[in-house]
């Protein structure tokens, strides 16, 4: 079974839930793998001892032009859709950071005059936690923009290489746009995390008409739940919105938090809140 | 006019709630965007009234027309991006737009159209003029849509001589914040004294560094975790990165985003020290 | 000659735009002739990315020979470098006064 652990806004508690919960699972003996594709921003590995076993480099194909042979008749830049392919005169320079890699100058170019290298676009890391969980990782580079081709990257390697676990988790990117996207729609369940402020509501109004455009199957972890106010509750209830599982503002789960600390190691007592999930979505 | 970006590698560091707070302290002599355009909340807090709506179109994406279609297969080669389904129909959340279906297509069979992804909206806020925008669920581009209001926020602010331009970006290091930062003065980054706040802070340093954009940091809720907070503002030190401002750990910026306020309308004691902040921010532009 | 200057509005006693590629107007002065046109940018003032160089290229187009702005981003300045575009950094003046500085 393959989660999505989702939020519209931001540092509401993703990371927390989906490390905690990967735990849980693997304590109750399934085989777990746990991805961490919130690759602009990737946290999940703080809270667990990992032996890392392989790097991987995803890489775009972009294109090199062969001065010799270009004639400079410019139909690479009519066809590129980006500005990354410019001819001035004889001359048809690259720029490397607009190029989506789609390869369409290569097959315009009459005179085959282009080829196409590899540019690194982040990492991929795997390993196991010292639990034995599966553990992925995306790293966006610094100034790159091509992050949903990066966890595109990742789920791929993923779904070709690692069959045989219970359950697929995934940590997704916040908001509710292309890489948010690209992280859940493969999953088979979808769980949100939000908390009850004015802010937290707005952001889960428009994470679930997301998930309902999907079509997918989704339930709500409420974090932080004494503050704020009733709107949140008022409307998952409007909605038909099931509330998985709850955990109070507390200062002490912050500063646990701070330290990489785990919920179920630092706080046994809040385990019941995630056996809640845990017994909605078990096989 | 002066281009203040607010920003955090991580979510749910205070962003929002100290952006609409020096709109607050500033209020009369600023416009706002919001940015975080994924996202968007500061319109919660600043109550904008809607003056102009406009569509907003992300791109241009490829249609199949079905009628005219041999199903040759040759678009579903050529597309990298595996934006089109084995019955010929365009995914447009996959379609990156590069057009190369269309070059490959033997019977002239697929449209190029203009795709409305979002809208974006020129307000009064209770501060000033304020650009946001709302970017179609499920709808990708969200780069492209800051660009955009940023340059109707720029305009505004120098069409009504304000001095400052605000903008409030996401949280991230991708192509919404590259976006967000490009052309700013300065970046106010806001992080918490944790682990990932730490981790974080040193990947969206890297990026405002990358711009040369001249950054400051702000450590909300530092009393959290002193140590961290120690370690954090030493990183930030080391990198000459200013610390202007460290707040403690206050319930009040939840209950004043309950109410509608800014924290600086909720509580005299975060008002007096935002507004130091606020201050140092400008003296350091 | 022609002298490319980004400016806030469509006359010669317009100030000069702070930005380059996303300028709100072109004003392009031929210096042989005495005459100038305007080019509206407010298509390129909020696109995407690529800017720089589109613009860059759009001058090279156009037969520019000098471009005038505070300051050129580092992709348009790669166009106009390659396009032997000569640059050069004028801020907080009318178009006419730019086009003045540098028509010598």
């Amino acid at each position: 079974m393959k989660i999505a652990i989702a939020s519209g806004k931001g540092g509401t508690g993703k990371t927390t839930i989906s490390t905690n919960l990967a735990y849980l699972l693997k304590e109750n003996n399934y085989r777990v793998l746990l991805a961490d594709c919130d690759v602009e921003e990737p946290n999940d590995d703080i809270f667990f001892n990992i032996e890392w076993k392989e790097n991987i480099e995803p890489f775009i194909l972009i294109p090199e032009v062969d001065p010799n042979k270009c004639t400079g008749c410019g139909e690479c830049t009519k066809a590129c859709q980006y500005h990354a392919i410019v001819n001035i005169g004889k001359k048809t320079i690259v720029f490397p950071e607009l190029c989506h890699g789609c390869g369409l100058c290569t097959y315009a170019c009459p005179e085959d005059a282009i080829r196409e290298v590899k540019r690194p676009i982040g990492k991929i890391s795997n390993g196991y936690t010292a639990e034995n969980i599966r553990f992925f990782k995306g790293l966006l580079n610094i100034g790159e923009t091509v992050t949903t081709s990066l966890i595109t990257n990742l789920l791929k390697y993923i779904d070709e290489n690692e069959k045989n676990y219970d359950f697929y988790l995934y940590d997704s990117p916040p908001g509710t746009s292309c890489p948010v996207i690209e992280t859940t729609k493969n999953a088979d369940y979808i769980l949100l995390v939000t908390e009850p402020t004015p802010f937290g509501l707005n952001d889960l109004k428009m994470a679930v008409e997301m998930i309902r455009k999907l079509g997918k199957d989704f339930g709500v972890f409420v974090n932080k739940s004494t503050i704020g106010n009733d709107d949140l509750w008022n409307y998952c209830k409007a909605e038909n919105i099931e509330i998985l599982g709850q955990l109070p503002n507390s200062r002490e789960i912050a500063t646990s938090y701070s330290n990489g600390g785990l919920i179920l190691k630092d706080f046994p007592a809040y385990r019941k809140e995630f056996l809640k999930i845990y017994s909605k979505i078990k096989v | 006019m002066k281009e203040i970006v607010v920003l955090s590698g991580k979510g749910g560091t205070g962003k929002t709630s100290l952006t609409a707070s020096f709109a607050i302290l500033e209020k009369g002599n600023i416009v706002v965007a919001d940015c975080d355009v994924d996202a968007a909340d500061l319109h919660l807090l600043l109550t904008p009234k809607i003056n102009e709506t406009h569509d907003f179109s992300g791109g241009k994406k490829a249609f199949i027309q079905k009628d005219k279609c041999i199903s040759c297969g040759k678009c579903i080669e050529a597309c990298r991006f595996d934006a089109i389904s084995d019955d010929y129909v365009v995914d447009p959340i996959g379609c990156e737009g590069c057009k190369f279906c269309v070059y490959v297509c033997p019977v002239g069979a697929i449209d190029f159209n203009k795709n409305i992804s979002g809208q974006y909206f020129l307000s009064d806020s209770r501060v000033g003029p304020m650009v946001h925008a709302k970017l179609g669920v499920a709808e990708e581009n969200s780069g492209k849509l800051v660009t955009y209001i940023k340059a109707k926020g720029e305009n505004i602010t120098r069409q009504n001589n304000k001095d400052y331009f605000l903008v409030d970006a996401s949280p991230g290091v991708g192509c919404a914040i590259i976006a967000s930062i490009t052309g700013a003065d300065i970046a106010v980054i806001v992080t918490e004294p944790t682990l990932s706040g730490l981790h974080d802070f040193e990947r969206v340093l890297k990026l405002t560094k990358q711009f040369r954009i001249k950054s400051l940091l702000i450590i909300n809720k530092y009393d959290l975790n002193l140590k961290m907070a120690t370690s954090i503002e030493n990183f930030a030190k080391s990198n000459g990165v200013k610390v202007i401002g460290k707040i403690p750990y206050d319930d009040d910026f939840y209950e004043s985003q309950v109410e509608g306020k800014a924290a600086v309308e909720y509580s005299d004691k975060l008002k007096s020290m935002i507004n130091v902040i606020w201050e140092k921010v400008k003296e350091n532009l | 000659m022609k002298i490319a200057v980004p400016s806030q509005g469509n006359s010669l006693d317009s100030m000069m735009d702070t930005r380059f590629a996303r300028a709100k107007y072109f004003i392009i002065y031929d210096t042989d002739k005495e005459t100038f046109e305007v080019i509206d940018n407010e298509q390129n003032a909020a696109a995407g990315g690529g800017v720089g160089v589109k613009v860059g290229q759009d001058l090279a187009n156009m037969g520019v020979n000098i471009a005038i702005a505070p300051h050129f981003g580092p992709n348009a300045e790669q166009v106009l470098k390659t396009a032997n575009i000569t640059m050069k950094s004028l801020s907080n003046i009318t178009v006419k006064e730019a086009v003045d500085a540098v028509r010598q």
